[in-house]
């Protein structure tokens, strides 16, 4: 199954990454909150896709203050799972956290950029995955045991 | 610095002998440069990789279980494995026989009909390369024994996905100061800045590299290490460092095939952790396999006075 989650500008979520990753420091600057809120909706978005595309209907609660973190929760349950990016998902609200905290412009464009590049991996492991599904399992680490856990209810 | 695991079993698995063989030869090299005697597993078998594990998750189980066997009965309660997947096998087998009982019992099956000792969780311990070195010698035995500083080589570690995770597998990690982290591993950082690199900040440092995808999807695969590559790049690293021969040989792969199939060009040099500290010790590039590596790092190195 390939799903591609497109923008309203028409643009896919990759597109519209390399483009921040290619505006100028100024420019990422001046909308540097909006922008790590974007980078956050863009890794939200990928997660739902990839839940609704399961079956299941994608949380609206938080984990730690983001839904980011909740919906990998959500989908690292069962089978397939995307447990493999954990990491990425809060590398990415770690990013968000800097960004609004940056002491200098430069720390938040360095910030914004690399962001966008963890995002930018979300995004392309989460679609991977979906045009993959039909060919099975994804994530070769831990099928097994998440079929055990799965089975007696751990997370 | 523990001073354990100066002599411990060897496991190199398959990878090693194959697309992998710098790091067998580099994980040698290092090991006899710091004195830590290694033996290689006597007629060892694969560990069940990603293929058995995903058909017959239960037969990858004895599979590893029977290399644990093999240590034991050669009367070594630690086994090395430098390759994440064998790592990885290794312990989920210990896992899976100390907390399942059908494993348990398909492994006690095979063994009997194989006619060999059956192996119990708990006997042998199974370490990374990463685990040996930080214990084995630690960063302050790196430190005086350094040649070759790294000093000015700005590296990313990466430490793909399988050095990790499931978390559970793993008990011996997230156990506060000296333990590895499951969410910002650094054993491969401390280990490497002792050696006088300097460690970048890399947050994709556990992302996938796409290995799974590398036949049946191989432009995901490649999108996947590009990213790799151009975000190692953009934290101003000169070098990635890697610990898996599956990772480190799909960054070498993709990143040439990202050139060919998508025009984008990457410099960032790709080198095995034993490879950086063999020549901190004074190894030669040739002695540590850097001939061997796709990537083409010698003018790098010789830049630095490495080579």
């Amino acid at each position: 199954m390939a799903v591609t989650i497109r923008r309203r500008d028409e643009s896919t979520p990759a597109e519209r990454l390399d483009a921040i990753i290619a505006l100028p420091d100024a420019a990422l600057v001046a909308a540097a909150t909006d922008l790590a809120g974007e980078l956050l909706a863009i890794g939200e978005a990928a997660l739902t896709s990839w839940l609704a595309a399961k079956g299941a209907t994608p949380t609206k609660a938080e984990v730690e203050g983001f839904r980011l973190l909740a919906l990998h929760r959500q989908g690292a349950r069962g089978d397939p799972s995307f447990n493999a990016c954990r990491e990425t998902c809060r590398e990415l609200a770690y990013h968000y956290n800097c960004v609004r905290q940056a002491s200098d412009e430069a720390e938040a464009a360095r910030r914004i950029r690399l962001g966008a590049m963890v995002a930018r991996h979300l995004v392309l492991f989460v679609d991977g995955k979906l045009e993959i599904a039909g060919l099975g399992e994804f994530c070769c680490s831990s099928r097994p045991l998440r079929l055990r856990d799965a089975a007696t209810g751990q997370s | 610095m523990s001073g354990k695991y100066k002599r411990v079993a060897y496991y190199p698995g398959c990878a090693l002998e194959g697309t992998g063989h710098a790091y067998n030869r580099s994980t040698k090299a290092l090991g006899k440069a710091l004195q830590l005697d290694i033996v290689e597993l006597k007629n060892w078998n694969c560990c069940g990789a990603m293929e058995v594990k995903n058909v017959d998750p239960k037969l990858q189980t004895y599979l590893s279980a029977r290399n644990l066997s093999i240590a034991e009965d050669m009367g070594f309660d630690t086994v090395m494995a430098p390759c994440n997947g064998c790592y990885h096998n290794l312990k989920k087998a210990e896992y899976d026989l100390a907390n399942d009982q059908a494993s348990r019992e398909v492994n006690q099956r095979l063994s009997s009909k194989a006619g060999h000792k059956t192996y119990e969780a708990g006997k042998v311990e199974t370490i990374h390369a990463l685990d040996w070195i930080k214990q084995a010698i630690g960063e302050e035995g790196l430190k005086t024994r350094v040649k070759n500083s790294l000093k000015g080589l700005k590296i990313a570690n990466y430490y793909g996905c399988m050095y990790t995770r499931p978390r559970h597998i793993f008990p011996e990690k997230d156990q506060g100061p000296g333990s590895e982290s499951t969410s910002k591993p650094h054993f491969m950082d401390d280990l490497l800045a002792a050696a006088g690199a300097e460690n970048v900040e890399y947050p994709l440092k556990t992302a996938c590299c796409g290995g799974a995808h590398t036949l049946s999807d191989s432009d995901t695969s490649t999108k996947l290490v590009l990213n790799l590559l151009t975000t190692a790049e953009a934290c101003g690293a000169d070098v990635i460092a890697t610990e898996c021969p599956t990772c480190h040989t799909g960054l070498e792969m993709h990143q040439a095939r990202a050139e060919k199939v998508f025009g984008k060009k990457t410099s960032v040099r790709i080198l095995y952790f034993t490879q950086l500290l063999g020549m901190a010790l004074g190894l030669s590039a040739r002695k540590v396999g850097v001939h061997e590596n796709l990537s083409e790092s010698r003018d790098l190195l010789r830049d630095r006075g490495l080579l």
